[in-house]
């Protein structure tokens, strides 16, 4: 038995892609559970609008590589982020006076908001393929890898090999950044409490001064804010192709519903218990079970389910939750 | 209708994890306020002059009816179930619209504000019900309640504190865990948080014990005998009166009665008809 091999090819195979594609997920649902705990639905459109700051964020990057600017090892798209969230706060908020406004003075019932932001969602979808086109888009540069596999067995003398991407170390450190910044956000900062009381009791919030459309407004500014962040940090890891994030909607609602819709803290939980779970349900364990049981020779790969049907992981995840514990992990309002 | 159906219509799916199920506000929070107008002379401190209005394209609620507050007294709306009681309060706080009247406040004509500047003029409105943050610790709500101020705020929750001391022990406690009589005492702390220059209270006692029912018009009292103008609206009509410089009777959203508390609890109709003998 050989449990450090092992480990490691765990860590390599599992704990490293699960630890950077839920900090991807949680950095989604906090986007969704914030629009629904403060906008009261639950915002189809958030998918597209990851990918549309993704894209804004890939134009400026190629521009400043254009002009010849860099930030070394670390990836150029990180000094294009803040004209991407910008482009993205100045889209969501369009669309919120062009499309949301309107049914939220009407008091409309929520589920129109949901429907209106299907809607949206195409709309996003098409501006976003007019912008950059449908084709994937690779656009990390820098080193790539922090620890890379030669190097590690090298140093350790191990037969398996460990690599870390720089973009999943980046990824991790900046979602703990921006989770910290957003709870700080909302716990100390008058601003933050204004949207807190808002979620809780709209007309006492308006009754004590607040003024309801700028908590709105500053909603959405810090949603396209998550999404692009997120969309990025996605798209640095993997590659960027709209039609991904698209499909990557459903294992961010997933997350936010498994935490607790309306719950910040529930949606981080729920990033990662869907990231590890598909991760985990969809890898060949073969190496690894050989390391720890030398003598047993199985049959197959030990992969539980093949790569092609990952969502339906999130599928079962939220089927499970939904029936078990409705309110999710952290007691959020789904039901 | 259920905050159920208001939020999924009347039919299909109900699955919260799609729609919050938290009802929406009922203000309208997009309206912007018009333009102040100068007040009349010899106005009283607060003055809603032959308000007649509904909610939105509904029947008026209220038919010319006149509610005033002077400075340094306690006013308050008695009446029947459904007289419009707290409907006239939402109108002078403009939650409503007015088809005909004013609202004059402190030598300032008031109508076309919103209530969000209502506030910033001086209102500090206590809602019958929902008037806490639940989620949030009693001092954030006092802190809510400050939100329009840009200075310290230390001292006036200081005041508040001294005045509903069971707030300050359970400062770090999340409002929505206190009592019927502890949340009530939040709400008005809440409402004093702003220093406002008059404050609205309807039905306080709604739904608490007499003995804290008992303690908090005491702190009504106090709060008043500070020089703060109170206009309440309260089911406890005796009690009400018993306190009050003016009450006004409404029925059926008009001014039926009006007089000081003493003059109208001798009043033989208002006795008969409306304080049971």
């Amino acid at each position: 038995m050989d449990i450090l091999n092992a480990l490691v090819a765990f860590l390599n195979f599992v704990f490293i892609p699960a630890a950077a594609y839920g900090a991807q997920l949680a950095l989604g649902a906090l986007g969704v559970t914030l629009i629904y705990g403060i906008l009261r639905f639950s915002n189809f459109a958030h998918g597209d609008t990851m990918a549309f700051g993704t894209a804004v964020t890939i134009l400026v990057t190629w521009a400043l590589q254009a002009a010849g600017i860099s930030l070394g090892p670390l990836p150029t798209a990180l000094l294009a982020l803040p004209l991407g969230i910008a482009g993205t706060a100045a889209l969501v908020l369009l669309t919120d006076r062009a499309v949301y406004r309107f049914y939220r003075v009407q008091k409309a019932a929520p589920i129109i908001l949901v429907m209106a932001s299907v809607g949206v969602m195409f709309l996003m979808n098409g501006l976003t393929r007019l912008l950059i086109g449908v084709d994937e888009q690779r656009f990390a540069d820098g080193a790539r890898f922090v620890i890379n596999v030669r190097d590690f067995r090298e140093m350790t003398g191990l037969q398996e090999g460990l690599a870390l991407k720089t973009t999943q170390a980046l990824t991790v450190i900046v979602a703990v950044i921006v989770v910290w910044a957003l709870f700080w956000f909302l716990n100390r900062t008058k601003s933050g409490k204004a949207m807190r009381a808002y979620s809780d009791n709209e007309d006492l919030a308006l009754l004590s001064g607040i003024d309801p459309e700028k908590v709105v407004r500053l909603t959405w500014i810090i949603a396209a804010g998550l999404a692009t962040i997120a969309g990025v940090l996605y798209g640095l890891d993997k590659a960027f192709k709209p039609f991904n994030y698209f499909q990557i909607l459903l294992p961010i609602f997933a997350a936010a519903i498994v935490g607790g819709l309306g719950n910040p803290l529930g949606a981080i939980a729920g990033g990662f218990v869907v990231a590890f779970s598909e991760v985990a349900i969809t890898y060949p364990w073969l190496k690894v079970a050989g390391y720890l049981f030398p003598g047993w020779e199985p049959g197959g790969l030990l992969q539980l389910l093949g790569t092609e049907y990952k969502f339906a992981v999130s599928f079962v995840i939220l089927i499970v939750v939904l029936l078990f514990k409705p309110t999710g992990l952290f007691r959020g309002k789904s039901v | 209708m259920s905050d159920a159906e208001k939020a999924f219509g009347k039919r299909g799916n109900r699955d919260a994890s799609v729609v919050n199920p938290r009802p929406a506000g009922t203000v309208d929070g997009s309206r912007r306020s018009g333009p102040v107008g100068p007040g009349r002379e010899g106005d009283p401190f607060l003055i809603g002059e032959g308000m007649s209005g509904g909610y939105g394209r509904g029947p008026d609620i209220l038919h010319d009816c006149t509610i005033a507050v002077e400075k340094g007294q306690i006013a308050v709306i008695v009446g029947p179930n459904g007289a419009g009681k707290s409907t006239a309060m939402k109108a002078i706080f403009g939650m409503l619209d007015l088809r005909k009247g004013s609202v004059r406040l402190d030598g300032r004509d008031i109508t076309a504000l919103n209530p969000q500047d209502r506030v910033k003029a001086g209102m500090g409105f206590v809602p019958q019900v929902n008037n806490i943050f639940p989620s949030m610790s009693c001092e954030e709500n006092l802190e809510m309640g400050a939100f329009i101020r840009k200075d310290d705020i230390a001292d006036t929750m200081a005041q508040v504190y001294d005045l509903f001391p069971i707030l300050k022990e359970k400062r770090r406690q999340a409002a929505g865990e206190l009592s019927g009589g502890q949340r009530q005492q939040l709400a008005v702390g809440r409402a004093l948080m702003t220093r406002p220059s008059l404050l609205m209270l309807d039905e306080p006692t709604a739904g608490v014990s007499p003995i804290v029912m008992d303690e908090l018009f005491d702190r009504i009292i106090a709060i008043a005998r500070g020089g703060l103008p109170i206009l309440m609206v309260e089911q406890n009509a005796k009690q009400a009166m018993a306190i009050a410089d003016k009450a006004y009777v409404l029925v059926q959203g008009a001014n039926a009665h009006t007089g000081s508390g003493k003059e109208l609890m001798n009043n033989d109709e208002v006795r008969r008809t409306f304080l049971g003998g």
